[in-house]
C-alpha cells in the first residue's frame, strides 16, 4: 500500500439490504455434528442435515467438508468478501472458489469448524443454508442484469425475493431432488434452458400499457443425460411468476421419482410424461395456487433503486497517466459497454474459479474504489464481474488488478475455460479437470488465443466425470473425464463434445471421440487449425462447428466423423516407456488409477 | 499473577509503561526496531535468540535486558503474535512466570495512533534464576512415546494445504490464522473456548503443539490454549522439521489433488 492510498478517504461500503443468515443454526449445527460423532445419529440423517446446511463431503474421507456459501442473484458485497477472506485462511485451504451458479466454495474445512464458518458468514449477512441437498439451490441472475442494452428489464429484484421467498421454506425442504432457478437478461447471456426454472424478463404492450413479465423455460438441466427445456407459455406476467414457480415446485413434489436417485430431477419427469402434458398439469395447478394463495402468498419484490455513486478520489496519484502494457488487450477481451453512458462491467477470470484470500481481500478494496454500484457480481463461468466502473478509471483499475493478479485477460473468450473440482476434492471425480482448465488457460493466453475474434464466442468447459458440473455438454469444445489403459497401464482419458450452446439455440454438444488428458490441448489446438483452413469469411470457430454437427457445411470437412479422423493420429497412446508422462494425470506423479467415493456431485 | 493472564491489553501496557513497572520486548527485526518501536522497549530479534537458545545462553540475553525473577515481561511482535509467543514460552522455559503477550500486533498499535518513539533506553544487567520448566516442552522422543497414549491430543498449527501433504501421524490440523482475530492476536475467550471445544480439545487431556520449523505458530497456540485455562499443553519446539529430519513417520490425505484447488 502506498502512502496516497492511505491518504485517500476511503468509499463508504455499501452493505446487503437482505440478511440471508440465522446465527442460531451455527450453533445447532455445532451441536448435531457433536452428536453425529457420538454416534448418536445416524450417517443417513445426519448426511440429509449437513447438506440442508450446505456442506457436502469430500473426496475420500470423513473428516473434511465443503461449505458452500449462496450469493442469491450473485450479488457480493465487500464486507463479505472481507470475511470469506478470513474463513478461507482459518478453515480452509486459504483459496475459495466461485463456482458455475454463483456460489462460493471453501474446501477441505474439518467438519467440526463448520459451525464456526457459519457463524463468521452470519455476522456479514450470508448463509449456505439450502446450498445443498434437496431443495431450491442458489437462485441465479445473469451478472449483467440491470446493465445489458438487450434486456427489457432487470430481473435482479425478481431473483433476490424468488430466493428469498424459498429458502428455508418448509415446501421446498424435502424436494424429490435439488431445484434450480436461472434467471437472466436476455437471450444470449442465456443459462435459462439448462436448469429446472429459467426466467427472461419480458415486456408485454396491452392496451396501450405495459406489463412487465417472463419467458418461463421448464424442466431443461445438464446431468448424466442433459435435457432442453421447454417455453410454459408466450408470456407469464409478473403477477404470475410466484404462482407459476410454486405450481411447478408442488407437482415435482407430488410426481417426483424419490427412489432412483439418477432419475430424480425433474427433467426426467418432464421427460417421462411428455411435455403437453407436463405444461398442462402446470397451468392447471397454477390456477389452483392462484385461487387459494393469492392473499397471503406473494413475493417481496424491492424496487427500490440501487444507488449508482461514483466513488470520488481526491486526487489521482500514482501517475495513472502511464497505461500499463496489456491493457488494450484486457480491455477488448474483459469489458463490456453497459446500457448507462460511460459506464462498463468488467470481468474478473479466475483460474478455474479459484482465488486467494490475498486477492479476495484486496478485491473487496478495489470495488469500494471502482464500482459505482458497490458491489460485485458473481458470473456463470466461475468468475466475478464488477459493474458500474467508469470508463476514465479503466485504466487505474486495470493497473489495481494487475499487482493483485487479477488482470487476466481473456475472460470473455474461449481462453477462460470452465473447470468443476474434479480430484481436487470430489467425491466421484475420475480425472482432475480443475487442473486441466487451468493447463489450458495459461498455455492458450500465453499463445495470445484470447486476442484472436475468431475464438471469442466459443467455449471450453471440463467435467471430471460424467455428471456435469463444469457443464461440458453445452460448451462449443466439451470433455468430461473418465479412465482408460493400455494393457495395464492406465491414464486419464476424456471424452470430447463439440457444438454445444445455451443461447437462444441451445443444443447438447455432440459426441465426437476420446481425448487423452495429455492429449487434450494439441487436440484443441488442432481443430483451431483445422477451422482456420476451412473457415468461410465471416466464420468463427463456434458458426463453423455449428455448421459442421447440425450437417450444414459444404467444404472437405462435413461431418464430426470427418473432424475425428484427422484428430485421430493425435490421440494415440505412446508406451510407457517412450512416455511415461503420458499416463499421470495432470497434477499428479503417481499412476492414474480412477477410485471414487459416494456421490453427492459438486462444482 | 493471574495465571490465566495470556495478553496484555493496550491500556494497561500504556499505564505500566508509565510507572515504568514493565519490560517491554520487540521481538521484530533490528533495523525495524531502530526505526521505531513501542516506548521502553528493548529489542531480542527471535533469529537473535534461535542463533543459540541453550538455557546458559538465554539466561544471559534476559540478564542483559534487566529482567529479574520479579520483573513483569511483555511481549510484541508484528507477525500476528507468533514470534512473541516464542520468546514469552522461552522466558517461560527458563522459569520466568511473570510473562504475558501483547495483544495485539506493533501495526495495529500504530494505526491506531498510539505512541511509539526510537529511543533505545540504557538497561542495568540484573540477576535471574535459573530454574527451568521441562513440563511445558516436549521433545521428538517425549513426543514419540507420549503419542502412544490415548490422553495426548497432538496439535498442528501449519496451514491446511501443508497439514493434508504430510503430518504426523495422529496430529489435528489447528491453522495459526484460526486463533486470531482481525485487530487481536488471540480470539475472546470464549470464542476460542467454543472452537477448541468443537475440536475436542478439552478437559485434562495432554496437549502438544507443533508447527513447520521452529515452534512459533505453535507457540501462539500454546498460549492460546492457556487462554482457556487447559493446564497441560506443551510446545514441541523443534517441530516438524526436525520430525522429518529424524526420518520419524508421517502421514498424508490420500487420492486428492488439494494443491491445485489453491489460486496461490
Ligand atoms: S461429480 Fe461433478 S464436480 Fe465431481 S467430478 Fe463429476 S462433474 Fe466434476
Amino acid at each position: 500500500m502506498t502512502i496516497s492510498d492511505l491518504k485517500q478517504t476511503a468509499p463508504d461500503s455499501v452493505k446487503s439490504k437482505i440478511n440471508w443468515a440465522r446465527m442460531e443454526e451455527a450453533d445447532n449445527f455445532a451441536k448435531t455434528v457433536k452428536l453425529f460423532r457420538q454416534g448418536k445419529y445416524d450417517e443417513a440423517s445426519f448426511r440429509r442435515f449437513r447438506l440442508q446446511h450446505g456442506a457436502y463431503g469430500t473426496r475420500m474421507t470423513g473428516d473434511y467438508a465443503m461449505v458452500r456459501i449462496k450469493l442469491p442473484a450473485g450479488e457480493i458485497y465487500p464486507d463479505q468478501i472481507e470475511k470469506i477472506s478470513q474463513l478461507s485462511e482459518q478453515y480452509s485451504i486459504g483459496s475459495a472458489h466461485f463456482s458455475t451458479r454463483e456460489n462460493i466454495q471453501l474446501h477441505w474445512v474439518i467438519l467440526e469448524d463448520v459451525s464456526e464458518i457459519f457463524r463468521g458468514l452470519a455476522e456479514v449477512g450470508l448463509t449456505s443454508r439450502e446450498a445443498c441437498g434437496n431443495s431450491v439451490r442458489n437462485v441465479m441472475c445473469s451478472p449483467l442484469s440491470g446493465v445489458c442494452p438487450d434486456e427489457e428489464f432487470d430481473s435482479t429484484p425478481y431473483a433476490l425475493a424468488t430466493a428469498r421467498f424459498f429458502l428455508r421454506n418448509p415446501m421446498a425442504q424435502n424436494l424429490p431432488r435439488k431445484f434450480k432457478f436461472n434467471f437472466t437478461c436476455c437471450e444470449k447471456h442465456g443459462m435459462v434452458r439448462m436448469v429446472d426454472v429459467g426466467l427472461i424478463p419480458q415486456i408485454r404492450e396491452m392496451d396501450g400499457s405495459t406489463q412487465r413479465g417472463f419467458k418461463i423455460f421448464l424442466g431443461g438441466g445438464l446431468g448424466n443425460k442433459s435435457f432442453v427445456g421447454h417455453q410454459l407459455e408466450e408470456f407469464t406476467p409478473e403477477e404470475d411468476l410466484l404462482y407459476t414457480s410454486i405450481a411447478v415446485m408442488r407437482i415435482f413434489d407430488r410426481l417426483g421419482d424419490r427412489k432412483n436417485l439418477a432419475r430424480n430431477r425433474m427433467r426426467y419427469l418432464v421427460n417421462d410424461m411428455g411435455w403437453e402434458k407436463f405444461q398442462n398439469l402446470v397451468l392447471k395447478e397454477r390456477a389452483i395456487v392462484r385461487a387459494t394463495q393469492s392473499v397471503i402468498t406473494r413475493l417481496n419484490v424491492d424496487h427500490s433503486p440501487n444507488e449508482i455513486k461514483r466513488p470520488v478520489r481526491i486526487s489521482d496519484e500514482s501517475g495513472s497517466d502511464i497505461i500499463p502494457d496489456g491493457y488494450a488487450r484486457w480491455l477488448k477481451t474483459n469489458t463490456v459497454k453497459q446500457t448507462q453512458l460511460d459506464y462498463r462491467s468488467v470481468f474478473l477470470t479466475l483460474e478455474a474459479g479459484d482465488i486467494t484470500a490475498s486477492q479476495l481481500h484486496a478485491l473487496a478494496d478495489i470495488i469500494r474504489n471502482f464500482s459505482s454500484e458497490g458491489k460485485g457480481r458473481s458470473g456463470f463461468e466461475q468468475n466475478i464481474v464488477l459493474r458500474y466502473v467508469h470508463e476514465d478509471d479503466l485504466p487505474r483499475l486495470y493497473s489495481k488488478l494487475l499487482e493483485v493478479g487479477l488482470a487476466k485477460s481473456g475472460a470473455l473468450t474461449m481462453t477462460a475455460p470452465i473447470g468443476c473440482s474434479g480430484t481436487t476434492s470430489c467425491n466421484l471425480a475420475l480425472t482432475n479437470s480443475h487442473r486441466l482448465a487451468k493447463e489450458i488457460q495459461r498455455k492458450f493466453l500465453e499463445l495470445k488465443l484470447d486476442e484472436d475474434v475468431d475464438l471469442t464466442d466459443s467455449s471450453i468447459k471440463i467435467s471430471g466425470c460424467p455428471n456435469s458440473c463444469g457443464q461440458h455438454g453445452i460448451a462449443t469444445i466439451g470433455f468430461f473425464g473418465g479412465g482408460a489403459r493400455v494393457g495395464k497401464d492406465m491414464y486419464a482419458n476424456y471424452q470430447m463434445l463439440l457444438g454445444g450452446r445455451s443461447d437462444g439455440d441451445t443444443m447438447l454438444g455432440q459426441i465426437c471421440l476420446r481425448v487423452p488428458a495429455k492429449r487434450v490441448i494439441p487436440v484443441i489446438l488442432k481443430i483451431i487449425e483445422t477451422f482456420k483452413q476451412n473457415k468461410k469469411s465471416n466464420d468463427t470457430l463456434k458458426s463453423w462447428i455449428h455448421r459442421i454437427v447440425n450437417g450444414n457445411e459444404d467444404s472437405t470437412i462435413k461431418s464430426i466423423v470427418d473432424i475425428k479422423k484427422i484428430l485421430e493420429p493425435i490421440i494415440v497412446p505412446p508406451t510407457i516407456d517412450d512416455d511415461p508422462d503420458f499416463y499421470l494425470d495432470y497434477g499428479s506423479d503417481t499412476s492414474y488409477h480412477t477410485k471414487t467415493g459416494k456421490g453427492e456431485c459438486a462444482a | 499473577m493471574d495465571s490465566t493472564k495470556i495478553t496484555t491489553d493496550v491500556d494497561s501496557l500504556r499505564s505500566e509503561i508509565r510507572d515504568k513497572s514493565v519490560r517491554v520486548i520487540d521481538v521484530r527485526r533490528e533495523d525495524d526496531y531502530k526505526q521505531d518501536h513501542i516506548p521502553t522497549a528493548v529489542n531480542l530479534p527471535l533469529a537473535h535468540l534461535l542463533s543459540d537458545d541453550s538455557p546458559e545462553r538465554v539466561l544471559k540475553l534476559v540478564n542483559s535486558m534487566g529482567i529479574d525473577d520479579e520483573t513483569p515481561v511483555v511481549v510484541y511482535d508484528d507477525t500476528f503474535g507468533a514470534l512473541a509467543s516464542r520468546v514469552a514460552w522461552t522466558l517461560e522455559y527458563l522459569g520466568h512466570s511473570n510473562v504475558t503477550l501483547l495483544e495485539t500486533t506493533y501495526s495495529n498499535w500504530k494505526s491506531i495512533g498510539l505512541e511509539s518513539d526510537s529511543v533505545i533506553p540504557e538497561i542495568r544487567n540484573k540477576e535471574h534464576s535459573l530454574k527451568l520448566q521441562p513440563d511445558i516442552l516436549a521433545t521428538s522422543d517425549y513426543l514419540e512415546s507420549a503419542k502412544t497414549r490415548d490422553d495426548v491430543i497432538l496439535i498442528d498449527n501449519r496451514e491446511r494445504l501443508n497439514f493434508l501433504e504430510q503430518h504426523i501421524p495422529g496430529a489435528i490440523s489447528l491453522p495459526y490464522r484460526t486463533l486470531a482475530t482481525t485487530d487481536k492476536i488471540l480470539r475472546s475467550k470464549d470464542d476460542m473456548k467454543r472452537l477448541l471445544e468443537n475440536r475436542g480439545v478439552t478437559g485434562d487431556s495432554e496437549i502438544i503443539t507443533y508447527c513447520g520449523s521452529v515452534g512459533t505458530l505453535s507457540g501462539l497456540a500454546y498460549y492460546a490454549l492457556k487462554s482457556v485455562g487447559l493446564p497441560n499443553a506443551k510446545l514441541y519446539v523443534r517441530s516438524f522439521k526436525e520430525w522429518k529430519n529424524l526420518q520419524k513417520p508421517t502421514e498424508k490425505q490420500e487420492d486428492a489433488s488439494y494443491w491445485d484447488l489453491s489460486a496461490e
